[in-house]
């Protein structure tokens, strides 16, 4: 029987939010690590049973736990991320150097083959991998120890890497974003990265076309077509059809272009969601309106939707990491909020509904799906 | 044996449900005993102190005997009662926070 899995990360704690295939009829398993900052719980896609998750407080730090049994049980794993070598440093938001100090993991991203590996973007910005499940993890150094390192600032979140996006096609391909140097592309497995960012405007920055120092807000790609991305950037929603080479601008219609989680349908790689947010600050809904935004052509052309969401006085966040897609056949939408609703559309969509309204803050949202 | 008392957050991590006792050989120190701490329970290590540096991680406090003793040295002696067991040793997380 077709089902799915909702992952929810949020600041008190994560729960796991489960239906059939109607994805009407909701179990609510949690809070899981109840107290703890969950940023992110993700499943392996070789061993659904087999999920990870970032737990954190500024109390303890930073805990990694594992379940091989769906998030029945847990087991905390490695917990210690060392950079690799004498760290040096970045800038500080005051243009002074700030020496690289690890604060906590934004993402998880598991490989899509092997269940024991994978990737965690952290805080401050920098790329670890596990190939033991968890047990021990290692910097993927090449990154933080690119020559525009030094100069990659914090946005307001800190200077995170939160996006990790494996080439599906090519497994040496790995595309990461960082609030706010930018997004990054390896060709070889993550051993050497060149900075994607040509076409990027942002006028923030001294230099708004700069090679980096773009506050990157979240990068999507459907697995079909991995060298097209998609890119909600602090300003600006982006497309590029060349694995990041150089990006346009496919903004449209949109009723404000800032937001932060962008996502592609899961079988029309040109329909892309996004959730614009209104900025500088305010980073809640414009007028008051939870609307989420559909462009089936691959950006410019955006139709709001809005059926089941609220359309008034609502001033909820919808962050980063906190919108997924399902894989059925009538592809399934998520997002969750910072008002602690996580919304459901099982019709790519169209309609919405609540699956939970009263959670803490949501920081993210990840699906599995069961055929 | 050296008695310690954890937060309730740690004690969950560890699986634990009442202070925890450790054996320390040598000097009863702040090092000694959460160097034997986190050999006993490792999902300790980094949540007290941090995993690189070792400092203590700036919301906790050791207390004992009625003493705050987070800014002694690492390597300074504990007080008597806590080295002969009469008195815990107190990890403890600041009232902070939302």
């Amino acid at each position: 029987m077709s089902g799915v899995r909702v992952l929810v990360g949020t600041r008190k704690g994560a729960f796991l939010l489960t239906a059939d295939g109607k994805r009407d009829k909701w179990d609510v398993s949690g809070p899981h690590f109840g107290g703890w900052e969950i940023y992110h719980v993700k499943g392996s896609p070789a061993d659904p049973n087999r999920l990870y998750a970032s737990q954190s407080s500024s109390w303890f730090g930073q805990v990694i736990e594992r379940s091989n049994d769906g998030g029945k049980t847990w087991e905390p794993v490695g917990n210690q991320f060392p950079y690799e070598g004498v760290p040096g440093t970045h800038q500080w938001y005051d243009g002074t150097p700030h020496p690289w100090e690890f604060a906590r993991v934004w993402h998880l991203e598991p490989s899509r083959t092997d269940p024991d590996t994978v990737y965690a973007g952290v805080q401050d910005a920098a790329l670890f991998r596990t190939t033991d499940g968890g047990k021990s993890w290692q910097e993927l150094a090449g990154l933080r120890c690119h020559t525009t390192g030094s100069s990659w600032q914090p946005g307001a979140g800190g200077l995170c890497l939160h996006t990790i996006l494996l080439d599906p096609a090519n497994p040496n391909r790995i595309f990461v974003a960082i609030s706010a140097a930018g997004a990054f592309r390896s060709d070889d497995g993550g051993k050497t990265w060149k900075p994607i960012n040509r076409g990027l405007k942002s006028e923030g920055i001294p230099k708004p076309d700069a090679e980096v120092g773009h506050c990157v807000h979240r990068i999507a790609m459907h697995r079909s077509r991995p060298g097209v991305l998609f890119m909600q950037k602090h300003w600006d929603v982006m497309r590029s059809d060349d694995a990041g080479d150089s990006w346009t601008e496919v903004s449209g219609n949109l009723p404000t272009d800032f937001g932060f989680p962008i996502d592609v349908h899961a079988h029309e790689p040109e329909t892309v969601y996004v959730v614009p947010i209104k900025s500088d600050s305010e980073h809640y809904p414009p007028d008051g309106k939870l609307r989420v935004y559909r462009s089936r052509s691959g950006g410019n052309d955006w139709e709001a939707l809005t059926n089941g969401l609220p359309q008034r006085d609502c001033f909820v966040n919808v962050l980063r990491d906190a919108m997924a897609v399902d894989t059925l056949d009538e592809c399934g939408i998520y997002f969750g909020t910072t008002g602690g609703q996580v919304y459901a559309s099982a019709d790519a969509g169209n309609t919405w509904k609540p699956i939970v309204r009263d959670l803490p803050p949501v920081l993210s949202v990840e699906v599995q799906t069961f055929q | 044996m050296i008695r310690v008392v954890l937060p309730a957050h740690l004690r969950t991590l560890a699986r634990v449900d009442d202070e925890v006792r450790v054996a320390v050989a040598g000097r009863v120190t702040q090092r000694s005993v959460l160097d034997a701490l986190e050999a006993s329970y490792p999902v300790l290590r980094g949540t007290i102190r941090d995993g690189v540096t070792l400092q203590r991680r700036p919301y906790l406090r050791f207390f004992a005997c009625e003493e705050d003793l987070s800014h002694e040295a690492p390597d300074a002696p504990l007080p008597e009662p806590v080295v002969r067991g009469v008195e815990p040793f107190l990890v403890v997380g600041a009232m902070a926070g939302g």
